[in-house]
């Protein structure tokens, strides 16, 4: 089953996915343009992502992989749900989207191998994990400058069960730009998988249900502009939609 | 499924419904902690002479932040486990910003009034040379961010730019540095971060680590003491042999 929280009529639902529609636990069937989708990302929740983790899109930014798989880590401030809007500052040169399979833990993991690693998993989502390249510094790179703005990871619509996705190492990944077909990959092509990411963090922290690790995307990220609507998209997951947006609006002074 | 249910595992619905909301024992923090790197003058300088060649190519602009995700949060007087294979880890001292409410695109003149107090920190992390892309697992085990004791109002810490931090190991003082050491004082760190990222109630942002981090092995006892703000104490024990568990 898909399941989602959105707001709607005034209050928040966990909804489950009906025919394309949104079943709200007591009973309401309501179309997807009529919900507001809040992220399926909990409070507290730590979010893993990783750099450069499929072998193309590793190539096409010229980077040699290290021992450790590149992993880095997002604050609460960056997450938006799916028909959100993605705040771009009019001064950037270079803000590429980038279509990831998000995977989330079900049961506290420390020390499992990655033959057991599957009953770890609860299942998947859609993360489109932006970059604005104009902020890169090389100290803990890459900085949360980068990729931990505000607004600036859409994630979602759905939280699929695992037991739904039979292969999550054969699903095709596909980004749209207003309509054009920008992106596509497999997630045959990852280096690391999940399974040998929850080995690999969980022999040295614990993880706990509600993290998600965002696994890479493959190549062919391309610059964005303001107005775009750009939809990422995964074979069976869903397709999470996202409008960019200026960043810069008058700020009202604040008077305490 | 009730025989899932009983061997802990949420399925997606129950995530959703924030059924696998963890309680932070003892720790008076609830939000994210960030840490700052550079932001004492001593540890900047030091690296400074490097910051023009390779990885690091130029010096850095804006602030460079990372995360101490959840599982590394541990309270006062709480054990540090040190991982199989490690018998030392530095620690790093730091004066924690506790935001008071949500803090987006603050100036400094008015950053102040956004903070709800201070606490006392030690950013634990395993030794390591390199900024440039350090793997998490130098500084995200678990037990790695002891946090407190507790959160001392802002009201009642006049100048959080005159507090002396001394470390302790056994007793004996390792380390002294002082708030006034701060390439980036509070009110800039502030406004700078929150340019590009919420700060929310509950988030605390370290102000920063000094240089030079004090090394600690199985059995020492550390205590970081920050003038106003209080004492913060644990100790370091060799995990060998024992089945840790999380600290969630």
């Amino acid at each position: 089953m898909k399941h989602a929280r959105v707001a709607y009529k005034g209050c928040v639902h966990i909804a489950s996915e009906r025919d394309g529609k949104l079943l709200l636990p007591d009973g309401r069937i309501v179309e997807e343009e009529e919900v507001v989708w809040l992220p399926p990302v909990n409070p507290g929740s730590t979010v893993f992502a990783l750099g450069l983790n499929y072998a193309d899109h590793a190539k096409e930014l010229d980077f040699t992989p290290t021992k450790d798989p590149l992993i880095f880590l997002k604050g609460p401030n960056t997450f938006i749900g799916h028909r959100g809007e993605t705040k771009r500052p009019t001064s950037a040169k270079f803000m590429h989207y980038e279509c990831e399979l998000a995977v989330v833990i079900g049961r506290a993991a420390r020390h499992v191998k990655r033959n057991e690693a599957k009953e770890y998993i609860a299942g998947y989502t859609i993360a489109n994990d932006y970059a604005i390249r104009d902020y890169l510094e090389n100290y803990y790179r890459p900085n949360l400058r980068v990729k931990n703005r505000d607004t600036c990871t859409p994630i979602g619509p759905w939280l699929v069960d695992a037991s739904d996705i039979a292969n999550p190492l054969n699903l095709t990944l596909r980004t749209y730009i207003n309509g054009k077909l920008t992106q596509e990959g497999n997630t045959r092509n990852m280096i690391h998988t999940p399974d040998y990411l929850i080995e690999y963090l969980s022999s040295f922290m614990t993880l706990n249900p509600g993290d998600i690790i965002l696994t890479g995307t493959p190549e062919g990220v391309e610059n964005t502009a303001i107005g775009d609507e750009v939809i990422t998209e995964i074979e069976g997951i869903g397709r999470l939609q996202n409008t960019i947006v200026s960043a810069d609006i008058p700020l009202i002074p604040i008077h305490l | 499924m009730i025989d899932s249910t009983l061997k802990g595992f949420s399925n997606c619905a129950q995530i959703l419904s924030g059924a696998s909301h963890n309680s932070l024992k003892d720790v008076p923090v609830n939000g994210t902690v960030y840490g700052t790197l550079l932001n004492f003058k001593a540890s900047y300088s030091e690296l400074e002479p490097l910051m023009t060649n390779q990885p690091y190519q130029r010096p850095p602009e804006a602030p460079i932040l990372y995360i101490k995700p959840r599982n590394t949060y541990n309270r006062h007087k709480g054990t540090i486990w040190l991982p199989d294979g490690i018998h030392r880890i530095q620690i790093g001292p730091a004066l924690g910003i506790v935001i008071g409410k949500t803090a987006a695109k603050v100036t400094e003149a008015h950053a102040m009034h956004y903070i709800a107090g201070y606490t006392i920190l030690n950013d634990v992390s395993l030794e390591h040379d390199s900024l440039y892309r350090p793997p998490i697992r130098f500084n995200a085990l678990d037990g790695f961010c002891p946090i407190g004791p507790e959160v001392k109002e802002a009201s009642l810490v006049q100048d959080p730019h005159n507090l002396k931090i001394d470390v302790f190991v056994n007793d004996q003082l390792m380390q002294t540095s002082h708030t006034n050491e701060l390439v980036r004082p509070i009110p800039t760190l502030l406004a700078d971060v929150t340019e590009f990222m919420t700060l929310y109630p509950g988030d605390v942002l370290m102000a920063g680590t000094p240089n030079n981090p004090p090394l600690v092995c199985d059995g020492d006892r550390i205590r970081i003491t920050i003038d106003k703000i209080g004492s913060l104490e644990n100790q370091v024990q060799s995990s060998h042999g024992k089945e840790q568990e999380g600290n969630g």
